[in-house]
């Protein structure tokens, strides 16, 4: 015992060490510890991000240099602070409480003191700058916007946070990315890859030459410019129409399914989120939450799509065979659902597929979805193909634009209804506000503007999409030159068409008409409730237009939705038909009509719920 | 057999792990202390020179323990331990202070650290008493003396303040071990260093219980085949509990907050995860950056000299007691693992050579020898490796130090030497 303890322990403690030593180097170790290895310096060569220029080439999103003021604590002199604080245009107190927090920080480091000063201020300071030891001026890069349009389709850059951090180890404290909008979607073409020089530090953090005589340096890679499909001219046209107005407004070319126009009212300029403002600026948008600037209602907004949804029940019903063009329906000025009487505004009488549609005829609808229905033994069977060809046209469900936000609004089909009134507690007569798309379904202006697509192109759409090219290459992702067929026969559309067709010509949209182009359209008119202080209450109806142009061969399809806009033709279709005008003939004819649309507001409107006084709604004021 | 001559009755094999070790520690001095700007290896103004040069000392040194007369060192070690203790005592008047204690006299080319000699002059001394014909470490009279010769020179360098040399000292209780000093010594004092870690990891009620569900155990299941003696068995229980009851008050009155600190890190006593971290930073900087350097290396290493960690200087103390992490960054896992076998080989090698001693005198010597040695590896690297807490003392002859390196040398050598002369009937 005695002659063995210290060989035993000798041998117990070299395998405690081994075993200690193998945790530390063998099971701790990760052969990316370079990244933090405070022995390395890391100094980041940032590449310019790239520019965005629209589908004719205009430049829409720049560079533009800032300059933020940096200071070294140790180094600084004795200053006039009174003097500096004028030329830097900051308070007293400010410019201490941010010393103090550069010192918190480190005394030898760099940190910012001022950030983000514009080319005129920086120019003022320039030559005073040398007065102030300690103080120096960095020159970054920051977005340059040439149009004050698109602010929720372009999206904005922001600093990384943590969990950025956490997810993607490329970036570094500070840095900026994509927050929004194609930004964000395209934040890897856009940014490049910045170029690392590594330096080897000592403790002092005093450089002492480059690591590895810079074998894993790497040199900065320039972000590239990329091509939307968006048209500038048209964007910023738009805009302006919404102005004081709220809605979305999302046009696609149907031949490629590029989209023309992407809008969202109310909206802001872009430029706002940038420079030294921002965080203010930010703050006022977001917390907007009645108007919603920041919230981009041409692909987020899922309200009912009014009576647009009537002509894709008609196509259903061509295709399931339960009609034809001839059916008729009559109409009561309503319909009746048991003993409750459903109303119509147009105009009663016997209706057939062309007047039901030019007329909007609401009895005409809910005869044709009842047929639908009773084509099939049990309801379930009936909702199932139902539900099959409304998804077909991109309803109901994310149609995959490489747009970062979206929703999928809602095509509701049999387990809907299961939960919401029991199984076998429904009918079609149940959900009959569906066919003229009341009720349950739900759909995004993209998602209107994608349905009018597909109607124009005779039964199928490309994925929309807002990425032209990038850089020269002309390749873009090939899911969005794939086109999706429905599951309406190409020979079912024409009827409809016509019927759309006649809308636009002697129909609910008569009052639109543009001289020279044919426009087939459906207009909508859509009830809305909101809840103020628990109070349900009716606002004036949604103005919606759905149209495309010309009618044999589109080259634009649109939707427009229009808050409390009431009836479809009035603010939807104007709004409409200016744009098809200025997309296809580049100028606007009717002037009376545009100076109107651009200065007419709904201000009045959206205030009523928030008066506090009782209202009315659905007045015809013009 | 007496007409082999020097040469061929030393043991090799001790030698060249010998040599080995001496050349990797200056290998790595050598990476730790260059800079871009020094020149030749034989520039004596830089450390890496310097080590080079003592390393040349330390081979005189081992000429001169091999040539002198073997019965030398046993009859001389009285005078010797008594030199030594006058050393340190004359420190107290003489002594030079770097960085903050008061080790070394100033010999103007060199600094001589005594408690270095000591530890030679210790191991002789204890040596020579124990293997004296009249001493019997059985009785309570002989344990005291021998002791007094370890515990002097412990207590002597304690206010220097150097407590890790001083803890040196303690490891000698391996030599009385080994001669028959009763092992329940032991026994009581890793008792006392469970008990000091448990009752700081979980307060004295805890371990109170613990000690209660014990004595049960021990009761329910040895009752019946053996008979407790009740009365020295209470006594255990309550002493240990005392003593469980003192360590919270010594730990909280007695030690000063950098101990506490060095403590509350080894047992991870703080459970706030980022006050644990805070201390890691600050209390714990040296550990943490050394096991940081010892984790980058990973299997095989950065290679020599590519050591970012040790070429930034970021583990303080790089070239003497932490330069095992310099092996760590380099040389990887590999590294280190060659370095570890090499030690407990030489350390297996001595105790075996200590074994086959005939003289007595020869074998307690050898078991002082390994047991300094072992005691300097055991707490170097376990500090290193962030397994002990910080106690500052050399990796022998691996650290950077003229006093270190010589007298690890000749307190080998003369071992050696002894042994190379076993066979013969000279004492």
């Amino acid at each position: 015992m005695k002659k063995l303890l210290l060989s035993s322990i000798v041998v117990i403690i070299g395998f405690t060490f081994i075993g200690r030593l193998s945790y530390l180097q063998l099971f701790r170790f990760s052969p990316d510890q370079v990244l933090d290895d405070p022995a390395i310096k890391k100094i980041y060569d940032y590449p310019e991000r790239g520019y965005i220029y629209d589908r004719n080439g205009e430049l829409m999103v720049g560079n533009q240099p800032a300059y933020d003021v940096m200071v070294i604590p140790r180094e600084v002199k004795p200053l006039d602070t009174i003097e500096f604080c004028n030329l830097l245009k900051i308070d007293k107190e400010h410019f201490i409480n941010k010393m103090r927090k550069a010192r918190v920080y480190s005394p030898r480091l760099p940190s910012v003191l001022v950030p983000q000063l514009s080319k005129e201020d920086y120019a003022r300071l320039q030559e005073k700058m040398r007065h102030f030891e300690g103080f120096y001026i960095q020159k970054r890069s920051l977005r340059y916007y040439t149009t004050n349009s698109s602010a929720n389709v372009l999206g904005y850059i922001s600093e990384v946070n943590e969990r950025d951090l956490k997810n993607n180890p490329y970036y570094v404290a500070g840095e900026l990315k994509g927050r929004t909008g194609i930004e964000k979607q395209y934040e890897d073409i856009l940014r490049g890859r910045k170029g690392v020089k590594h330096i080897q530090k000592d403790r002092f953090n005093r450089d002492i030459g480059p690591y590895k005589e810079g074998k894993l340096d790497t040199l900065p890679e320039q972000g590239r410019e990329i091509h939307i499909t968006l048209d500038k001219a048209l964007q910023e046209y738009g805009e302006r129409l919404m102005h004081g107005k709220r809605g979305g407004i999302v046009a696609i070319e149907p031949k490629s399914g590029e989209i023309l126009t992407m809008i969202s009212g109310p909206t802001y300029d872009p430029a706002l989120l940038v420079g030294r403002e921002r965080s203010k600026n930010y703050s006022k948008l977001h917390y907007d939450t009645i108007s919603k600037p920041t919230w981009d209602r041409s692909i987020l907004a899922e309200p009912s799509p009014g009576s647009p949804f009537k002509t894709l029940n008609a196509l259903v019903a061509l295709q399931e065979g339960v009609i034809d063009q001839k059916t008729k329906f009559r109409c009561y000025n309503g319909f009746y659902v048991g003993n409750q009487k459903k109303g119509c505004h147009c105009g009663g009488g016997v209706r057939d597929m062309n007047s039901g549609i030019f007329q909007s005829c609401n009895a005409y609808f809910a005869g044709t979805f009842r047929k639908i229905f009773e084509k099939y033994p049990t309801t379930d069977e009936g909702m199932d193909m139902w539900e099959r060809h409304m998804k077909s046209f991109g309803l109901g469900r994310y149609l995959g634009t490489d747009i970062p936000t979206g929703r999928p609004g809602r095509i509701p089909g049999k387990a809907f209804y299961d939960k919401w009134y029991g199984d076998g507690s429904w009918a079609s007569s149940t959900i009959i506000s569906n066919a003229i798309g009341q009720g349950e379904v739900a759909a995004t202006p993209l998602q209107l503007a994608n349905m009018a697509t597909a109607i124009g192109n005779r039964g199928y759409y490309y994925t929309p999409h807002i990425l032209k090219t990038v850089g020269n290459m002309g390749a873009i992702d090939p899911k969005y030159t794939e086109p999706h067929y429905t599951t309406i026969d190409r020979e079912y559309f024409e009827p409809v068409i016509q019927g759309m067709a006649n809308v636009y010509k002697y129909g609910t949209a008569r009052w639109v008409q543009i001289p020279g182009i044919e426009i087939a359209g459906k207009t909508g008119t859509v009830e809305n409730f909101i809840r103020v202080k628990g109070e349900r209450m009716q606002l004036t109806d949604h103005s919606v237009f759905v149209a495309f142009a010309p009618v044999d061969n589109p080259k634009i399809a649109l939707a427009v939705y229009i808050e409390n806009g009431y009836y479809g033709s009035r603010y939807a279709g104007h709004i409409a038909s200016l744009l098809i005008e200025k997309y296809i003939k580049g100028e606007i004819t009717r002037k009376d009509l545009e100076k109107r649309m651009l200065e007419k507001t709904l201000e009045h409107e959206y205030a009523k719920p928030y008066s506090g006084e009782p209202f009315k709604i659905n007045e015809y004021v013009w | 057999m007496s007409g082999r001559g020097l040469f061929g009755r030393i043991d090799w094999f001790t030698v060249f792990i010998y040599v080995f070790l001496v050349l990797i520690g200056w290998v790595n001095i050598y990476s730790t202390t260059m800079t871009d700007t020094s020149a030749s290896i034989f520039d004596f103004s830089t450390l890496y020179g310097k080590q080079l040069f003592f390393i040349g000392l330390a081979l005189v040194g081992i000429v001169l323990v091999l040539f002198i007369e073997t019965n030398f060192f046993e009859r001389f070690a009285s005078i010797f331990y008594i030199i030594a203790m006058l050393l340190l005592v004359g420190l107290f008047a003489f002594g030079k202070t770097i960085a903050g204690a008061t080790s070394w006299y100033d010999l103007g080319f060199f600094n001589l650290q005594p408690s270095e000699l000591a530890k030679v002059a210790t191991a002789l001394a204890l040596a020579k008493y124990l293997s004296d014909i009249q001493t019997d470490i059985k009785t309570r009279k002989h344990q005291f003396y021998a002791l007094v010769i370890i515990l002097l020179p412990a207590l002597l360098i304690l206010p220097q303040p150097d407590p890790g040399s001083s803890l040196i000292y303690f490891s000698l209780f391996f030599v009385l071990f080994r001669e028959g000093f009763p092992l329940y010594y032991l026994g009581v004092l890793i008792i006392a260093v469970v008990l000091f870690a448990t009752t700081l990891m979980f307060g004295t009620v805890w371990v109170g219980i613990g000690l209660g569900i014990l004595t049960v155990l021990i009761f329910t299941f040895k009752r019946a085949t053996t008979k407790i003696p009740i009365f020295p068995f209470s006594l255990v229980l309550i002493v240990s509990i005392l003593f469980s009851l003192s360590v919270r008050f010594v730990f909280d009155n007695v030690f000063e907050q950098r101990h506490r600190d060095r403590f509350a890190l080894w047992l991870s006593l703080e459970k706030d995860e980022g006050k644990l971290e805070e201390i890691r930073k600050t209390i714990g900087y040296n550990t943490y950056q050394s096991e940081k350097a010892i984790e980058s290396g990973g299997f095989f290493g950065k290679g020599f000299l590519e050591g970012t960690r040790t070429k930034g200087d970021f583990v303080p103390e790089q070239h003497t007691d932490y330069i095992f992490s310099s092996v760590g960054e380099e040389w990887g896992f590999a590294g280190t693992t060659a370095v570890i076998l090499l030690f407990s080989f030489l350390f297996l090698r001595l105790i075996y050579i200590a074994e086959r001693q005939k003289s007595d005198f020869s074998r307690m010597y050898g078991y002082g020898v390994i047991s300094i040695l072992f005691i300097h590896y055991f707490v170097n690297i376990g500090m290193v490796i962030g397994l002990l807490p910080t106690i500052g003392i050399p990796l022998p002859f691996f650290s950077y130090g003229g006093s270190g390196l010589i007298f690890f040398t000749m307190l080998l050598f003369i071992f050696l030497k002894l042994d190379s002369n076993r066979l013969k009937d000279g004492i």
